[in-house]
């Protein structure tokens, strides 16, 4: 049963220890540039987006959610090819509504996750696909059987990836 | 306005954000040739590098470590069998690029006549691929050097295989690679077999396709690709593909756009070189490479000749050097190395000046020389047809020959100068038949 928004953020306050929030993101990026080069096709799985979704939602605060986003992104942009802030940019949006929607739902149910993963980074996509041809005029292939593979595998990977980070935050 | 501000909080925080990166993306499009050395995109992306790369290098070199103990000390079955190959196989290469070096120097003569100068890489700098963008949409590597190590921004990367691509940004001890796949790449390049040249860069599905190509029939799959030198940062020749297929160009009906299959493993890089120096010459050790190879094939026609002429003295398993060696050292020690003189002259030398008699003891139509077997064959002559001024009879049975007298033989073989005298043959008949004509 979802609980609103008030009377969860009085009961829950989540609280991660410093080294986890600096830890963290640092963490998925070394592992994402890391393991997609060993791993062919690791690169469907997007670690920094998962861990950005997990701060916002987890945090409700939409503001914190923005700025880690923005953060995560702009570190992301570093060894790609693109200008600095495209992930950026995608990823704050992601970071703002995914802790707009932790406000008012109940995020830690399993199935809650389910949804609310695919549908974060199907609209990843199209932000960073809408700026690549747009707004730097960049050849960007969308191809809907590989996006959904993306939201799928984002999805089962990000479930477990959330019960993990669930059991290193303190709760109040 | 307190109350506009604290009501809309979040998304006026949200849109502040996103206003500062738009802004910031559109300096750094807007200005692309200067985003890589403006101080902040500078520091961030040498920061984040910073931060990255020493994990990275760690895990990597953890790994090679372990792959190097089992490669080194573990997995060395079938080495020697490996190595007797590959020795064999450098012989034999060696042999082939001195038969090419000729070739190539005939090129190097034709370019220097054409004022086109031929780069030739001097020094290159190996580095090991240490990470990735991490993203489908972008063709970046992360190599463990930088400009501490002398690598420069554009500097142009290759595998033995092929060309990769090129350093986008150079940091103190790493650097970003930027593939030929990715979509902001370029590279000039050749179609071998048709030598039509194009511009190569990486579509949206990473695959390189040469850009904007006027239809031709002779491009076929399978051709391959080479660069064209003509970008300035890779040197001509080297390999980049072959031509995977052809499909039309939506944006620029009628050209087309062949895409490649690339020649290095672009999927499957560990370790790659960049090019840090070329010249308009050929570096010394490619020269000394060259000569060893040209004293090789020497060796190699030596032992061939003396072979042939003395097969029981050779070994025919061993190597050609050492068979040089061995014969040279043999004949020196044990018996005189006989003389290699050319074969005996059929007839003798009359051209030579001293040789042949004066003029004035010369009879018109006698022999000056012994005749080949010591018989004088008859002359044939034609009966029907007069003896013509000016002709005077060859000493080669049945040949005659018009004005100056032509060499009987070839000097060398001793063989009769067939095709000296064929014309001289037809000369006289032509001669008959327009007269008859008259």
């Amino acid at each position: 049963m979802a609980l609103m928004a008030s009377s969860r953020r009085e009961a829950d306050v989540p609280d991660y220890p410093i080294w986890l929030l600096i830890l963290l993101p640092i963490l998925a990026l070394w592992l994402q540039s890391l393991l997609a080069l060993h791993l062919p096709h690791f690169d469907v799985l997007d670690l920094p987006l998962l861990v950005t979704i997990y701060f916002a939602i987890t945090w409700r605060n939409p503001i914190g959610g923005t700025l880690c986003g923005a953060a995560i992104g702009i570190l992301q942009d570093v060894p790609t090819q693109h200008p600095l802030g495209v992930y950026g940019i995608a990823k704050a949006i992601i970071g703002y509504f995914a802790a707009s929607i932790g406000i008012r739902i109940d995020t830690e149910s399993l199935g809650t996750r389910l949804l609310l993963i695919p549908a974060f980074t199907l609209v990843h996509g199209g932000i960073v696909w809408l700026l690549e041809t747009h707004l730097i005029d960049q050849p960007y292939a969308w191809i809907w059987w590989l996006e959904g593979l993306h939201a799928v595998v984002n999805a089962v990977i990000g479930v477990m990836l959330f019960s993990l980070f669930d059991r290193a935050r303190r709760r109040d | 306005m307190e109350s506009f501000f604290s009501r809309y909080r979040n998304p006026l925080v949200l849109l502040a954000v996103l206003l500062v990166q738009i802004i910031g993306l559109a300096v750094q499009v807007r200005r692309p040739s200067s985003a890589p050395g403006a101080p902040g995109v500078l520091l961030i992306r040498s920061w984040t590098l910073d931060l990255l790369g020493p994990p990275e290098h760690l895990v990597a070199a953890t790994g090679n470590g372990i792959a190097g103990l089992w490669d080194n000390y573990v997995d060395l079955i079938h080495v020697r069998q490996k190595n007797r190959q590959l020795l064999q196989e450098v012989d034999r290469l060696r042999i082939e690029q001195a038969g090419l070096a000729e070739d190539a120097r005939q090129a190097q003569r034709l370019q220097a006549l054409l004022n086109f100068k031929e780069k030739y890489i001097y020094k290159t700098v190996a580095a090991q691929v240490i990470g990735s963008s991490g993203s489908d949409q972008s063709h970046l590597l992360i190599l463990d050097k930088g400009s501490a190590d002398g690598l420069q921004r554009d500097d142009a990367v290759i595998t033995p295989d092929g060309i990769v691509g090129r350093l986008r940004s150079v940091f103190p001890h790493h650097s970003l690679l930027l593939e030929i796949s990715d979509a902001t790449s370029g590279a000039g390049v050749e179609l071998v077999t048709t030598r039509l040249q194009g511009v190569l860069r990486g579509n949206a599905y990473g695959q390189p396709e040469i850009v904007d190509v006027l239809p031709d029939e002779r491009i076929q799959p399978g051709n391959p690709v080479i660069t064209s030198g003509g970008d300035q940062i890779f040197p001509r020749g080297l390999p980049v593909g072959t031509v995977d297929r052809i499909v039309p160009d939506p944006g620029h009906s009628p050209l087309v756009n062949i895409l490649i299959h690339p020649a290095a493993h672009l999927n499957r890089l560990n370790e790659v070189l960049i090019i840090t120096n070329t010249a308009s010459q050929m570096p010394q050790q490619e020269v000394q490479d060259i000569a060893n190879s040209e004293l090789d094939q020497v060796q190699q026609k030596a032992a061939d000749i003396l072979a042939e002429r003395l097969p029981s003295a050779i070994d025919p398993e061993a190597p050609p050097e050492e068979l040089f060696t061995s014969i040279v050292n043999g004949f020196a020690l044990e018996q005189p190395l006989p003389a290699l003189h050319p074969p005996a002259p059929a007839r003798p030398d009359q051209f030579t000046p001293g040789q042949t008699p004066p003029a004035a003891s010369m009879t018109p139509g006698a022999r000056n020389g012994p005749v080949r077997n010591g018989v004088e064959p008859p002359v044939k002559r034609n009966p029907s047809q007069p003896p013509l001024s000016g002709i005077i009879t060859a000493p080669t049975p049945g040949i005659v020959v018009t004005g100056n007298p032509q060499p009987a033989a070839n000097s060398k073989t001793g063989q009769p100068a067939k095709a000296a005298a064929k014309p001289a043959q037809k000369k006289p008949a032509a001669h008959a038949a327009s007269r008859e004509g008259h």
